[in-house]
């Protein structure tokens, strides 16, 4: 949910319902690092309330998008992470398969 | 390249620089060519290590703002590729429940998201309902059910659905038996999880208020359609049961039994612990020790007494002796080696803020390498959800 004023996009508080530190943080850190921010942070108004408020203020362009491509940043990220640890993993299964034949 | 060898690099750097400037003054940080700007030898010495002093550490904080050195013409905006070429991840030690492994290059935020998520997002099946049918042995009810659900279950998680408000059905639901008894004149008995066995059909206990139909089968406390090892071929191959069989739940006197049925479902560590599908996931910063000047002699020798952990190696060179960093990874940052005068100027503690030791125990649902990108994918589908929820 996304609380902005109709005049001004540039400067939005998205109100993201079942989330926490984990995915508010990353996206605080991924934001941060976006040239167009130049405010963002997050804060959960209360601990027993399973939401955060991510805040984002923007050089011009549409909070919202920004956040998104925030977003997708981090998907991109993630699957590169995903990526380089499946082929660590499988090298290191490759020059040792032991372990395979202890399990079955 | 050492530790301390890159010291003595970045220190011979500042000099030059420091040089420099004295030679030429601004014209010469004018003609500095712009692409690629690279940030001061102490400024970038802060950014990217975090210092541990005798008293407490320094520079503990990563700088993530774009702009934050943009004074300075050095653009700490993320760039993909920047991050596609420099992230590294190297298996130090895979074991079938372990995995301890070294991610570079990544800040964090991210690696403590990927922590969070392993430890409370990743779901497991857990035993969560009991039926009693007897109990006469002095654990209580609540209590042995409450050890019943912390017993690990080797079964794929992802092969079933949560049950929600469904009816227990053999697609969100795991069924154990478990009917233990010391017969009276025997020694006392041992309730291992080994006595759990598993009931691919469904729960055994008729509905107590179900007796309008007689003839049919009786309505049970599950309603499975099918037998569970038809649903997967894992399931017939290597049969759902406890990941170890050693656990004790309960000592039987003689006389006393205990007849259960045990009901696994899905769920995730927030709720409750007991699907927490690690034992642990950690990480720390690589630590890197670095000698500030030649220690030699007797002051080597202290230094190589004073670690616990035996970081320092001592090295003979034509009859002088000279300290040296060995094993630097070893280093647990107790500060004892900068204790007492002068030692702080001595050695430097620092650590790699953006390399991470991590170190994941998966408690057996899943092996570890599993876990690790099942909670990568989690992180994704949150930033799935988010952008839907904006569009
Ligand atoms: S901080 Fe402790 S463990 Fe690390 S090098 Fe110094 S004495 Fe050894």
């Amino acid at each position: 949910m996304e609380h902005g004023s109709f005049t001004d996009e540039t400067k939005s508080t998205f109100s993201v319902a079942d989330e926490d530190h984990t995915l508010a943080n990353t996206l605080r850190y991924t934001l941060n690092q976006d040239p167009r921010v130049t405010f963002c942070g997050y804060s959960i108004p209360h601990p027993s309330d399973n939401r955060v408020n991510i805040r984002v203020q923007t050089t011009g362009d549409p909070a919202r998008e920004v956040l998104k491509d925030a977003c997708q940043n981090l998907m991109v990220v993630c699957q590169h992470v995903r990526n380089t640890f499946d082929k660590a993993v499988l090298d290191v299964k490759l020059t040792n398969p032991v372990r395979d034949i202890n399990i079955k | 390249m050492s530790g301390k060898d890159k010291n003595l690099h970045n220190m011979s750097e500042s000099e030059s620089e420091q040089e420099g400037v004295d030679k030429e003054g601004i014209e010469w940080i004018m003609n500095l060519p712009d692409v690629p700007m690279k940030l001061p030898p102490h400024v970038e010495l802060q950014r990217t290590r975090v210092e541990c002093k005798a008293d407490a550490p320094i520079h503990t904080d990563t700088i993530q703002y774009s702009g934050a050195f943009a004074s300075m013409g050095f653009d700490n905006s993320l760039r993909l590729d920047n991050f596609r070429n420099n992230f590294k991840i190297e298996v130090i030690d895979l074991k079938e429940d372990d995995i301890e492994f070294d991610m570079i290059g990544i800040d964090p935020a991210l690696a403590n998201a990927f922590r969070r998520i392993l430890i409370s997002e990743v779901p497991t099946m857990a035993i969560e309902k009991v039926l009693f049918a007897n109990n006469t042995s002095i654990v209580q009810d609540e209590v042995l059910a409450h050890r019943l659900g912390l017993v690990p279950i080797r079964v794929d998680p992802r092969l079933f659905k949560y049950s929600d408000k469904d009816a227990p059905n053999e697609n969100n639901t795991i069924v154990f038996r478990l009917h233990a008894c010391c017969e009276r004149g025997k020694p006392r008995l041992t309730v291992t999880s080994k006595a759990l066995t598993w009931l691919p059909n469904g729960s055994e206990f008729p509905l107590v208020s179900d007796k309008s139909v007689s003839n049919s089968k009786p309505k049970t406390y599950t309603s499975f359609s099918c037998s569970q090892n038809t649903l997967s071929k894992e399931f017939s191959n290597n049969p759902i049961g406890p990941k170890d069989s050693d656990i004790i739940l309960a000592r039987l006197g003689p006389g006393q039994e205990i007849e259960l049925e045990a009901h696994a479902v899905k769920g995730m560590g927030k709720t409750h612990a007991k699907w927490s599908p690690v034992a642990t996931a950690w990480y720390r910063m690589l630590p890197e020790v670095v000698l500030m000047e030649e220690i030699e002699d007797e002051l080597a020798e202290e230094l190589e007494k004073k670690c616990p952990v035996n970081v320092f190696d001592i090295e003979d060179i034509a009859g002088k002796k000279r300290a040296t960093v060995a094993r630097p990874r070893d280093c647990t940052l107790c500060r004892e080696c900068i204790r007492g005068d002068a030692w702080e100027k001595r050695v430097a503690l620092r650590r790699v803020k953006d390399h991470f030791i991590f170190k994941i125990e998966s408690t057996g649902a899943l092996p570890p390498e599993v876990l690790f990108t099942e909670a990568v994918k989690i992180l994704e589908d949150k930033c799935e959800r988010l952008i839907a929820e904006l569009s």
